[in-house]
């Protein structure tokens, strides 16, 4: 196959748009921390963009998309982008030259391990994080790519259908952050019901809006050409981003007030929800997609808070369930007249398609949750995930950077 | 000398300020603070779920008068930033031992 200019300049600028999406992680998790601990909660995601950066042009791509190992794991061919240049892949994206496609797939990498901050904010120690980082990026993050998007994976093989990362991304982060929450245990303050103010939500909003505009590029990105499929994705992805911003707001109004953070965080259910399904449902679909997808959050979060567990800006509610949903939801919607490559749903008379869309869902749940478990442990028997007690009280934003965001006597 | 710190509503300083000008009361120091009296706290909401803010926002009015005009001051704080409902604040009368005017070096009751 030869290059196409079109489909070619669309990767590039969907891969911009991807990376864009990370400092909105950023930017919409550290609103919703306390001052003391905004720059740090910024820093845990900008981060990625340097070491994720990094490591996946190194090997991680490799591992990822690399020559099929049984169906695990991709081979060593490509540590160090040896044979990715300017010519197409001939299995991935062959349109568009390879480096496009690694670059793609390396802002995935960043933002995932970006989104698992969420749940481990104003305690764990920065070094820890980043070895954590590294390790899950190698360990649990490039194996599953490899399972669902590798040429040989063995739930692509199987048939679960994943457009744009419900599973990779969204369900691997979300259930990774609740073991590592688990494991990290809570703020201090947070069993005796201290309140725990966002910062900054004007910043909330911000990142929303970012991660929205970014999530065109994750979405419509990831049909790989720039036709009449890209473009059935951009429309799903924002018909399902509002129909949940909306849902959301309509459910905090019917309890008490229709907030902005509400409103903000619905937005991103709607767009997590909508991603496995994107390039395979008609993009009226979006609309029951996007409801579902804030009804489940909105009540994953309650569910979660009675739990009493301090997955802190609830990436497991948002990411894990609403990549759940997303993942069923393309079993039940999903269309061959959309896309010839996908399959029917239920709602076309394919059982069947639910099912393995099932399995998907239940294999990354199982292994993200018992890997990110045995990696965090490991992390904190030799570095100590935590920080220290005075640390913790002081803020991370001066005890691990040696910074303040709002400083200065003077206004 | 007396310091008067009167602790009032946000929406009352403009009220307290005119009034305090027109008995002829003109140097006075106001912050930002955070408290709570019998008001208690307030819910504010989560992304979903409520918390308490247990602190609510006040403005701080410190101002030292002489010793004879401590009734009329406090009258005047007093009529000019009540509600009539519970957070309207509280004012306290301390003693002060000395003042000076920075630009001029005078003390005492001269310098206020």
């Amino acid at each position: 196959m030869s290059i196409s200019s079109g489909d070619t300049a669309w990767i590039l600028i969907a891969s911009a748009l991807v990376m864009l999406m990370t400092p909105g992680v950023a930017l919409f998790y550290g609103g919703m921390v306390r001052r003391k601990n905004v720059l740090s909660t910024l820093m845990m995601s900008f981060a990625a963009l340097g070491l994720v950066g990094l490591l996946w042009v190194l090997y991680g791509y490799s591992l990822g998309f690399g020559p099929d190992l049984g169906g695990v794991i991709g081979g060593p061919s490509f540590i160090g982008l040896r044979g990715v240049g300017q010519e197409p892949s001939p299995v991935y994206a062959s349109t568009v030259p390879h480096l496009a496609f690694m670059v793609f797939q390396a802002m995935f990498a960043i933002i995932t391990v970006a989104l698992i901050t969420g749940a481990v904010v104003e305690r764990i120690k920065f070094s820890a994080l980043l070895v954590f980082s590294a390790l899950w990026l190698t360990f649990v993050y490039a194996p599953v790519a490899h399972w669902v998007w590798g040429d040989g994976g063995w739930l692509a093989k199987l048939g679960a259908l994943d457009f744009a990362g419900g599973t990779v991304v969204h369900i691997n982060a979300g259930i990774s952050a609740l073991a590592l929450a688990m494991l990290l245990g809570p703020r201090k303050g947070f069993r005796d019901g201290e309140p725990m103010e966002p910062n900054n939500i004007p910043m909330v909003m911000l990142g929303a809006g970012l991660l929205w505009f970014g999530w065109f590029g994750f979405n419509a990105g990831s049909a790989l050409t720039s036709g009449g499929l890209a473009a059935s994705a951009f429309a799903a992805t924002n018909i399902s981003a509002a129909a949940a911003a909306f849902t959301w707001m309509m459910l905090s109004w019917a309890y008490r007030r229709p907030t902005l953070l509400g409103t903000a965080t619905g937005a991103v259910a709607g767009l997590v929800a909508i991603t496995p399904a994107a390039g395979f449902v008609s993009p009226l679909m979006g609309i029951p997609i996007g409801i579902g997808a804030a009804v489940v959050c909105y009540y994953g979060i309650l569910l979660r808070m009675r739990w009493h567990i301090d997955e802190s800006l609830d990436v497991w509610a948002v990411h894990g369930l609403g990549g759940t949903w997303g993942a069923v939801a393309t079993g039940i919607f999903a269309s061959t007249a959309v896309n010839p490559a996908g399959a029917d749903g239920v709602l076309l008379g394919n059982v069947l398609q639910l099912g393995k869309q099932l399995a998907g869902v239940a294999a990354v749940w199982l292994f993200a949750f018992a890997a990110t478990w045995v990696l965090a442990k490991l992390v904190d028997a030799t570095i100590g995930l935590r920080v220290g007690g005075v640390e913790e009280t002081v803020g991370l934003d001066i005890s691990q950077h040696g910074e303040r965001a709002y400083g200065g006597v003077l206004r | 000398m007396k310091k008067i710190e009167a602790i009032i509503r946000e929406e009352k300083l403009e009220s307290v300020r005119r009034a305090l000008e027109d008995s002829g009361y003109f140097g006075m120091t106001v912050s930002q603070v955070s408290g709570r009296g019998r008001q208690k706290g307030v819910p504010l909401q989560w992304r979903v779920g409520e918390y308490r803010v247990d602190f609510l926002p006040k403005l701080k009015i410190e101002l030292v008068v002489l010793d004879e005009d401590v009734p009329k001051t406090l009258n005047v704080i007093t009529t000019n930033a009540r509600t009539g409902e519970m957070g309207d604040g509280k004012i306290f009368v301390l003693p002060v031992e000395n003042a000076v005017r920075v630009r001029t070096g005078e003390s005492g009751e001269n310098a206020i």
